[in-house]
């Protein structure tokens, strides 16, 4: 593919398109590679975890780990397929299932409730304890019908945030 | 546009909003991303007020170094609104949807306020056709081939000499030999009269200075009243590059605060500006802070010293954008008298990406270009105003130069170019988003 070259021929931008099917336009595509080029100091092919912590914004979103693990090592077609879940001309559905993969941290298809626990304790810090963490899951859990012990698949996930108005848009700046 | 969903948003991914935007000066600037724009009006209304509610909450001590990393970002959560909503009740689908956070870190992959900071700009090619590239050719000839000579054989005969007077290098060479021949003697052997060397120092090195200037050509306007020789006041202005300095000193003669360089210009750093009196830091040095500090008031409070010149941003960017002022300049309680800084881009860029280039590199592309074209205006000194804390301070003041020359504000500070973000911005974040959940669990 290139990647340490730094021209896009038409052959490459439609791969890429297909790959993330068409979640993107083409010059979104272009602008994309030069971020990517632009993070990708060493050209190495790929953005490591410690060039994608040199944005400082991403440095401090409490999810940043979380999602470097995700990230790592991916070249650019992957990379936007990754990325094309933020896209206005993605599904929800096909949101919902990359919100999915974000807390299915061992990718086996089931989120636990340990898996819930982690996200959570990523996202509050040390401000609530432990304690009151498992406390607000079992009751939220319960309250729809799930048990503390149960884990959620794919259609679990589907079905509770199907009806909610999830906006997960990012927008691709074309200069 | 506007992704604020409906009346019944859930508070807690309302809250999540709150906690997860940052910054949202980045947000109005231009990092695109799809955040509710109605937030950012209130937040850049209430920014004050979240400085003082930040200040009377005496959150986070201001005299320690990781503030001034953490300062930028936290009052832009510290908005009166989300203390005032009326929480609901937690259901399963609100703990699950962390959209917002992860919306903010793809917006932060995708664009982000930080780097574009930093991005030089890239040359654009205006010479192919059959035209233009004839013309650029001969531009190339002129440029490398005569005002830039790669002998330096000025030392081999007399005439070489002289042809190379009407060029760049054999100018500053010639520059050089000059000011060594008057320096080096001024320097060791008038040993008494303290104050008539200081006088004949500073000339040199304003003459020294000037010849930097005409190496690569500059064409520099002054605006404004020339800085005057006081007690009690000091310079700030944006940074570019390490030439504001020569620029700015073939007016006056400047004392200034640098970072110790290694190689041929910190040899420079160490003799000939010690004589205009210059400051030494070293950024990677946490303690230095107070001892910087120190020597700074110590050089304000005294007559004879040449005013000194101070580069809030700690650190060098594009000349698009400026970011966070350092507060150090304007907590010595006299007057800030603000210098701006703009470069005509057309003719070359001036921005020292000293991550890509060192300096030799930087000056060798500065003297193989046109010229530099710059303008500088001196305006008004300022003073703090009553109430007035000095982050507030450093903010008017990079106001009125951002809008003088025509920068754009960026709400970081510069030494995130070398150090990650402080852990207490993502963990105000994580205590804003932990107190909207609990006050949820709260409701029935």
């Amino acid at each position: 593919m290139g990647n340490t070259s730094s021209m896009l021929t038409q052959y490459d931008i439609e791969e890429v398109q297909e790959h993330c099917n068409h979640a993107f336009s083409q010059q979104e595509i272009v602008s994309l590679y030069h971020r990517f080029c632009q993070l990708d100091r060493n050209s190495s092919g790929f953005i490591t975890g410690d060039e994608f912590l040199s944005v400082p914004e991403f440095a401090v979103n409490p999810l940043s780990q979380r999602l470097l693990r995700m990230l790592d090592g991916l070249n650019f077609k992957e990379f936007v397929a990754f990325l094309s879940a933020f896209s206005p001309r993605i599904s929800l559905q096909q949101k919902i299932e990359f919100l999915f993969k974000v807390y299915d941290f061992n990718s086996n298809g089931k989120v636990t409730f340990d898996d819930i626990l982690s996200v959570l304790r990523d996202l509050t810090g040390s401000f609530i304890s432990e304690q009151q963490r498992q406390e607000v899951i079992t009751r939220v859990l319960e309250e729809a019908g799930y048990r503390r012990d149960s884990s959620l698949v794919l259609s679990d996930f589907m079905r509770i945030l199907g009806s909610s108005q999830l906006k997960m848009e990012v927008e691709v700046p074309i200069d | 546009m506007n992704q604020r969903v409906g009346t019944d948003s859930s508070p807690l991914r309302f809250a999540a909003c709150e906690s997860a935007s940052i910054p949202l000066f980045a947000t109005f600037i231009g990092a695109r991303r799809r955040a509710p724009p109605a937030r950012t009006h209130r937040q850049i209304g209430s920014q004050l007020v979240g400085r003082r509610i930040l200040a009377a909450m005496g959150g986070l001590d201001s005299s320690s170094m990781e503030t001034d990393l953490d300062r930028p970002n936290i009052e832009e959560y510290l908005t009166t609104e989300t203390i005032r909503e009326v929480p609901k009740k937690l259901h399963l689908s609100d703990l699950l949807d962390i959209s917002p956070t992860l919306t903010e870190a793809a917006g932060a992959i995708v664009d982000d306020s930080f780097t574009r900071c930093f991005k030089s700009n890239s040359p654009e090619p205006w010479n192919w056709n059959i035209y233009l590239f004839p013309l650029w050719c001969l531009g190339v000839v002129v440029r490398y081939g005569i005002l830039f000579p790669a002998s330096f054989s000025w030392l081999v005969s007399l005439s070489n000499l002289i042809s190379c007077m009407f060029c760049r290098v054999g100018v500053l060479a010639l520059g050089w030999i000059v000011f060594f021949a008057a320096f080096l003697p001024v320097h060791f052997l008038i040993r008494g009269h303290d104050k008539w060397r200081r006088k004949i120092e500073r000339k040199l090195v304003e003459m020294m200075c000037s010849v930097f200037v005409a190496s690569w050509t500059g064409v520099i306007k002054y605006h404004g009243p020339r800085p005057s020789r006081r007690p009690q006041q000091v310079f700030v202005a944006n940074h570019t590059s390490m030439i504001d300095f020569i620029i700015l000193e073939q007016m006056t003669a400047f004392a200034v605060i640098m970072q110790k360089h290694p190689g041929w210009v910190g040899f420079i750093q160490k003799t000939i500006l010690e004589s205009v009196g210059c400051i030494w830091f070293n950024r990677t040095e946490s303690k230095d802070r107070e001892v910087v500090a120190t020597k700074i008031r110590e050089h304000t409070q005294g007559v004879d010293n040449n005013p000194l010149l101070i580069f809030p941003e700690g650190t060098c960017v594009n000349n698009h954008y400026t970011v966070m002022f350092k507060k150090g300049a304007f907590e010595l309680g006299c007057a800030v008298c603000p210098v701006a800084i703009k470069y005509n881009k057309i003719f070359v860029d001036a921005f020292w990406n000293s991550k890509k280039q060192s300096f030799t590199t930087h000056l060798a592309q500065l003297m193989t270009s046109w010229a530099v074209v710059c303008d500088v205006w001196y305006l008004e000194p300022q003073y703090i105003r009553p109430g007035e804390i000095p982050i507030e301070f450093a903010e008017r003041v990079r106001d009125m130069i951002s809008v003088r020359a025509g920068l754009k504000k960026v709400p970081w500070d510069g030494y995130l170019k070398y150090f990650r973000p402080s852990p207490k911005l993502t963990e105000r974040k994580q205590q804003i988003f932990a107190e909207s959940v609990l006050k949820r669990l709260e409701e029935k």
